[in-house]
């Protein structure tokens, strides 16, 4: 199954990495590097996305008509990172390369939908 | 239907292509014959289901069957796992085990859990969904991850024998079905897993629970506390079975929070009467338990030992820095009561019973606490 590693942090953990020595930032990007490493086999894609900041969001209003702002989509002061899709046999194997995530921080752990499949009738 | 040969998941296919069908119908028109259009339609999206799925329709089968409660162990094994998968949420492990493992019907885990029979259903398809959509395994889980998923598997087993053997809803005071199926899983899981010790202290702490039971009631289903029940109506075969579990629990020193709450239970069955109760070796086993399991609940059990220790003052003191936890929760006023009435605050006593029984939904625990305040009033007037 593919899923989809969505490598998420919060107000706290972008202070504590922001307020690293040099050197602890470096030693996390190794470790980091060392776990793409790891799971070469399992990881088919995914980038490090540039800071939220960077980001201006459109949205439709009710009558359509595109609104630009400045900033990300999500308002909280939670952000996403980067992302890494996988192909694993199961939610497990997804889950273990999600605990072993160096940075800590939060991974959310999300199914590729398949093509074909019913939409989650809740969804609708 | 014959084509899945599983009603739950054909349910779910032909409700699907109904919202398709009304979205697709409202962009293009209704179609000349709308009924051939949904049979056609469902057809295929069964088809494509089938193909797709696999491996996951044989344990969607399982998860659907009613009852299923596989008599393979091994199988059964599997389906626990899956049911109490982290991934799921505990009210939905709780729901896809007694409806998957044990058989339940939709309508008897409704009574058990005090909701409507739709809140249940609904629960059961939104677990059964995610089971599949998330890829949630059909095994046992690898060695590196057993203590976790057992850790998952025993919580939800305890909260089913609790809710069997303290019933928080109305109706018979206990429910037998809940805790017989509660011990009989864990016993399997405890044959299982030998050298697991928290399998173990629980295995210990619901026969112990059980060797007392029929004490508990009077003939007209009243509650009898434990310093008025006849001891020598006890278990004794199925105490010592569960002392023995202890020491083989014990000697693996892994201590957890079940071994602890079942070797409290232990020093009340090992006290020939009320007053020879070990209440010093108790207190010592709730400050151990609140190292492993720190919760308010377990700091007003705590203050029951704290009573008979230190006297009702001290009791009264732990309890007072309970109040904004446990306010809603009617055991927390009980305990309060009678920690008042050993002050000798009779006024404050009543209105903490008072707060109990309205606190209660439980017919038996109704019915001591109106006991109770019975006895007060007549006392005080």
């Amino acid at each position: 199954m593919k899923y989809v590693l969505m490598f998420c942090a919060d107000g706290d953990d972008v202070q504590r990495f922001a307020s690293m020595t040099d050197a602890d930032r470096a030693a996390q990007f190794e470790k980091v590097g060392a776990w793409f490493a790891e799971n070469q086999a399992r990881i088919i894609g995914g980038r490090q996305l540039a800071a939220p900041q960077s980001a201006t969001t459109v949205r439709f209003g009710a009558d359509g008509a595109p609104l630009l702002t400045d900033g990300p989509f999500l308002e909280t002061n939670e952000v996403i990172g980067g992302y890494a899709e996988v192909e694993v046999a199961d939610l497990d194997e997804a889950l273990r390369m999600a605990r072993s995530w160096p940075p800590r921080g939060a991974v959310e752990v999300r199914p590729i939908a398949e093509p074909g499949a019913e939409p989650d009738p809740e969804q609708r | 239907m014959r084509l899945l040969g599983d009603f739950d998941v054909a349910e779910e296919i032909v409700q699907d292509t109904l919202v398709i069908a009304l979205e697709r119908w409202r962009a293009d028109g209704i179609p000349d014959r709308p009924g051939a259009w949904l049979t056609t339609a469902a057809r295929r999206r069964a088809i494509d289901r089938l193909r797709r799925d696999g491996a996951y329709r044989h344990k969607l089968a399982l998860l659907a069957a009613e009852p299923f409660a596989p008599a393979d162990p091994d199988d059964r094994l599997r389906l626990i796992f899956t049911c109490c998968h982290p991934a799921l949420s505990r009210e939905a492990q709780l729901a896809l085990t007694l409806r998957a493992v044990c058989g339940f019907t939709t309508a008897q885990i409704a009574h058990a859990f005090v909701v409507s029979e739709a809140a249940v259903a609904q629960r059961l398809a939104r677990a059964r969904r995610k089971i599949v959509t998330a890829g949630i395994p059909y095994r046992v889980p690898d060695a590196d991850e057993l203590d976790e998923r057992l850790a998952q598997v025993l919580a939800v087993l305890y909260l089913m024998f609790n809710e069997g053997y303290l019933a928080s809803a109305d109706g018979p005071p206990t429910r037998r079905d809940l805790t017989a199926d509660a011990a009989a899983l864990t016993g399997l899981l405890g044959t299982l897993y030998p050298r697991h010790a928290e399998t173990l202290g629980l295995l210990a702490l619901i026969r112990l629970h059980l060797a007392r039971a029929g004490s508990r009631f009077t003939a007209h289903h009243d509650l009898v506390l434990l310093p008025d029940q006849d001891r020598g109506s006890w278990d004794r075969v199925l105490i010592g079975d569960a002392l023995a579990l202890l020491d083989r629990a014990a000697a693996l020193r892994r201590p957890g929070p079940y071994q602890l709450q079942a070797a409290i239970v232990a020093c009340h069955t090992e006290a020939r009467t009320w007053q020879d109760t070990d209440w010093p070796q108790i207190l010592a086993l709730y400050d151990l338990l609140l190292t492993h399991a720190p919760s308010p609940v377990v700091r007003l059990n705590r203050s029951v030992a704290v009573l008979h220790v230190a006297g009702p003052a001290a009791a009264l003191g732990e309890l007072d820095g309970l109040a904004a936890e446990l306010d809603g929760y009617h055991l927390y006023h009980a305990v309060r009561g009678h920690v008042l009435v050993e002050l000798g605050r009779r006024e404050q006593a009543r209105a903490a019973e008072l707060r109990a029984l309205a606190l209660t939904a439980n017919r038996a625990e109704q019915s001591l606490l109106r006991r109770r305040l019975g006895r007060s009033f007549s006392d005080s007037h």
